[in-house]
């Protein structure tokens, strides 16, 4: 089976070589003037038949020379696709022939976890890259007659990343190395931390995400190599970027689901390098998708929708880079290997690339309009793309900083939580504050008045909100009796929930306004006028259901300022009380299976005195790789989670040691990614026609006229 | 013990600076034309917004149980697992146990914050710190995002400036570009043609 999939990794690279060669061989032949192509002779004067039969030759040539680029990246498809089968074959029929195999899977895996080892490691997730990148470049492909030229050039770029990520799999990271020697009869098992249900489609997400933003590049550099006139290379990766975004978002936010249910600590998100190269990306790409309609509607940021377009895909790459050069220590980053060097390399040839094309057809990148007035939609997004922007370059800094340190002064520093809240948190609220107002500017320019007129009631709306969150009496809940004098911590989350309310109220007026005004010309309810509004301009409105999902997810994030923990050894009987709860330990054992050993804790969980559930956080000890990792127990309420892990048995008196966190509103982050990749779906659905309504008197004119025209 | 955690909205102030005292100048508070003088309306604003800052930043420091949390929450557990000293959540770590001892030990001595940071970065070396400090080179990492928002700021505004005086477009003979009173009224109009 190994050579198999050996043989398929070289004949996929062949076919890339091939694609990117032919396809830059058909595009320089379609790009020359017909004089060039005919030896010069036909320069000023009337072209001979022969010379026009030669051009004509050389154009049909050419053009067959791109169909067979164009087919070759279809079949590096498929040659992909049969390299991975053969790999997850070989992880379901315990192959540990292969070195893959051996370190990253055991017998008695799981059926879905032997189907996760293709991208539990290395090698292996280098290939699901691959493979990812090949599957888009299908679609690709196959849609190319929307605009073949356009596709022709996209497919050349997209077949030099495929190049990149081939010569790695065949020459650094080889996932069917053989074993030397004596194979084992069993593997070393996948690592405990990923045998839970999320990992087995977190990075499959995160990938598309990553992977999937190689395609607005591959447009944006093609349009810029071929100087494309018009936006319509927007238009047409637009559905892609979006679909794109939603996938890294979910990526990202599973990411941070794993980390909270798996990791045990009773966080989601621990600015570590390796999120934040999750992150990185996923705000560059935010703030394209707002730029962009800027570029649509008003031809303008066409350089800076280059440079977002260019960073969003390097941003992917080097957190890439950076997990897996080993430069940046990280808890999950991948062991030091010598493909750093590689992504260094394609990292800074991807930059010349792209800066030289930059700079030789910038003029191509003019604006065409001006600016009428600051206060505008198109300044509000100019401001959103800063924040967008400083925002990722805080977290690069951040993640880099350690580094730079070492370099100038000798020493490593950490770069973790404290500094991200200290310097990202007053930015993101800024971008609360934007998410609020830019939907209630008009393009070109807003008058103050309306501007003051939209605006009045969500602000009201949200200082009320924040007095009542300030006077009510903290036993009403997590998020009451919020003194903000009393802990800069609970400022910031009292600002966040007022600025939240702000935008929510903000995006329900510019719904109602919008419902109100269909609902009088049709006679329908407000809600199907509501529904009717939002089908009619599913982007526009579709995109404010995603910004109505980003402040739920703002309010569950505020939540952390309320948080508790507390640890305790619990034998027969005894009890723990944090907040609201009390947990009395009814029992405590272990089982034995045959992946992994368990041990476990059997909680009665009560509330006013009422028992309202039984807990069981569990620890395993996993017998392939002998490393143990925790299950907590989660008891989620819209309010607060009830988190407990099992932390280990008291060596001396064999009692469980357990940690209770009660973390509050921490189901809101998880409802709101809900919201926000419905929002996304809704904003991918095409328009409805506005209905034309005539007045019955206008109907009747024409008629009128007709019949004296025709005589009836 | 029951504790505050940190999470992303949680103590960002780090330990409390000490608040500089301001006195305002008698020269001013006798001066009956002061209120006449906006440069020093902005600068008495000024100082009470600094008087609150430091109000704020005083409040809730001083019980020992509140400062082990904070301090704890600002340090990281040094046996790998790259989590802050007081989530680190192993039972049978190698350091957390001790270092949570060794730092309720200062607290309770009542050793000021910094003599308690100085104390870790002697024993467990910088990296112990969760966050760079605000002295010497480290300083860069807090103030770089804060340059960046300051250029990408201005740039912004040189943006806005050079569109907005960008020529407008040429249009054909005869006619006359549509401005001030009468494009606002174009403008009403057309909102109220195309509420939606």
């Amino acid at each position: 089976m190994a050579e198999i999939g050996s043989f398929a990794l070289l004949l996929a690279l062949a076919l890339s070589v091939y694609s990117f060669l032919a396809g830059i061989v058909a595009l320089a032949f379609q790009n020359r003037p017909s004089s060039q192509l005919a030896g010069g002779t036909a320069g000023g004067s009337i072209a001979s038949r022969e010379e026009t039969s030669v051009i004509t030759t050389l154009r049909q040539g050419s053009e067959r020379i791109g169909e067979t680029a164009r087919r070759a990246g279809i079949a590096t498809f498929a040659a992909v696709l049969l390299a991975s089968f053969v790999l997850v074959i070989c992880a379901f029929r315990d192959d540990f022939s292969i070195a893959y195999i051996l370190h990253h899977s055991n017998r008695d895996l799981p059926g879905p976890y032997k189907f996760a080892v293709l991208w539990s490691g290395q090698e292996g997730s280098l290939l699901f890259w691959s493979l990812l990148l090949a599957a888009y470049g299908f679609v690709l492909r196959l849609r190319y007659k929307a605009d073949p030229r356009l596709f022709a050039y996209a497919s050349v770029v997209l077949s030099g990343v495929q190049i990149f990520f081939l010569l790695l799999l065949n020459f650094a990271a080889h996932p069917f190395a053989i074993v030397q020697g004596t194979i084992p009869a069993d593997g070393n098992g996948l690592n405990p931390l990923l045998q839970y249900p999320e990992m087995v489609i977190h990075p499959p997400m995160l990938y598309l995400g990553y992977v999937g933003f190689t395609i607005p590049f591959a447009f944006a550099l093609g349009a810029l190599i071929m100087k494309y006139p018009g936006e319509k290379w927007i238009h047409i990766t637009r559905r892609w970027t979006m679909v794109t975004w939603a996938f890294l978002t979910c990526g990202v936010f599973l990411g941070a689901h794993w980390a909270y249910s798996v990791l045990g600590w009773g966080g989601y998100w621990g600015w570590d390098p390796v999120e934040n190269a999750s992150l990185m990306p996923w705000l560059t790409g935010t703030a394209f998708l707002h730029s962009v309609m800027m570029q649509e509607k008003r031809g303008m940021l066409k350089m800076w929708n280059m440079w977002l377009v260019f960073a969003t895909f390097w941003l992917a790459i080097l957190g890439t880079f950076l997990t897996r050069s080993g430069i940046i220590s990280s808890v999950h980053a991948f062991a030091q290997s010598s493909i750093g060097d590689w992504f260094a390399w394609f990292l800074v040839i991807t930059l010349v690339v792209f800066v030289f094309f930059f700079f030789k057809n910038k003029s191509h990148l003019r604006s065409e309009h001006k600016l009428e007035s600051l206060v505008s939609r198109e300044s509000s997004f100019l401001f959103n793309n800063l924040l967008f922007v400083l925002l990722c370059f805080t977290v690069l800094w951040g993640t880099w900083f350690p580094k730079i340190s070492e370099l100038v002064q000798g020493n490593k520093v950490t770069v973790g939580a404290p500094f991200y809240n200290r310097v990202a948190i007053p930015v993101a609220l800024l971008l609360l504050i934007l998410t609020a107002v830019g939907p209630l500017l008009a393009w070109r320019k807003t008058s103050l008045e309306s501007l003051k007129r939209n605006f009045m009631w969500p602000t009201i709306g949200a200082i009320a909100i924040a007095i009542f969150l300030m006077i009510t009496p903290q036993s009403w809940g997590s998020a009451f009796g919020l003194k903000p004098w009393k802990d800069i911590s609970y400022l910031y989350s009292l600002m966040a929930i007022a600025l939240s309310v702000l935008v929510t109220l903000t995006v329900a007026s510019e719904f109602y306004r919008g419902g109100r005004v269909i609902s009088k010309h049709t006679g329908q309810g407000m809600f199907a006028s509501m529904v009717q509004l939002t089908h009619r301009n599913t982007r526009r409105y579709g995109g404010y259901i995603v910004h109505f999902g980003v402040v739920v997810v703002i309010i569950g994030f505020a939540g952390a300022a309320f948080n508790l923990d507390k640890e305790q050894e619990m034998g027969y009987g005894d009890k723990m009380t944090i907040g609201p709860y009390t947990l009395i330990c009814r029992s405590y054992t272990d089982d034995d299976a045959p992946n992994y050993a368990s041990e476990w804790a059997v909680l009665d969980v009560y509330k006013g005195g009422k028992q309202i559930d039984t807990m069981t956080p569990v620890r395993r000890f996993y017998k392939a790789s002998r490393q143990t990792s925790t299950m907590p127990d989660i008891r989620s309420t819209l309010n607060e989670d009830l988190y407990i892990v099992f932390e280990g048995l008291n060596q001396d008196n064999g009692h469980p040691i357990l940690k209770a966190h009660l973390n509050a509103l921490v189901m809101w982050i998880w409802m709101g990614v809900w919201i926000m990749l419905i929002g996304t779906v809704l904003a991918l659905i095409p328009n409805a026609p506005a209905p034309v309504r005539v007045p019955a008197h206008a109907r009747l004119e024409p008629a009128h006229a007709g019949r004296a025209v025709t005589g009836d | 013990m029951e504790r505050k955690v940190s999470g992303p909205w949680c103590r960002v102030l780090g330990p409390h600076p000490r608040p500089e005292t301001q006195e305002l100048r008698p020269d001013v508070m006798k001066n009956p034309n002061s209120k006449k003088m906006p440069g020093r309306r902005i600068r008495r604003s000024a100082h009470i917004l600094l008087l609150c800052a430091a109000i704020f930043a005083l409040l809730g420091a001083s019980d020992p149980a509140t400062r082990f949390n904070q301090i704890g929450h600002q340090m990281m557990c040094i046996c790998g697992c790259n989590q802050i000293l007081l989530e680190c959540n192993h039972v049978g770590c190698p350091a957390s146990d001790g270092m949570r001892n060794e730092l309720m030990a200062s607290v309770t001595r009542g050793d000021s914050d910094s003599l308690v940071e100085q104390g870790f970065v002697q024993k467990y070396g910088p990296t112990v710190l969760a966050a760079p400090t605000t002295r010497g080179f480290d300083r860069a990492a807090y103030i770089m995002p804060f340059v960046a928002l300051i250029l990408g700021f201005g740039l912004i505004v040189l943006v806005i400036r050079t569109w907005k005086n960008r020529p407008a477009p040429a249009i054909a003979d005869g006619l006359h570009p549509v401005r001030g009173i009468e494009l606002e009224q174009f403008r009403d109009q057309a909102r109220k043609d195309t509420d939606l």
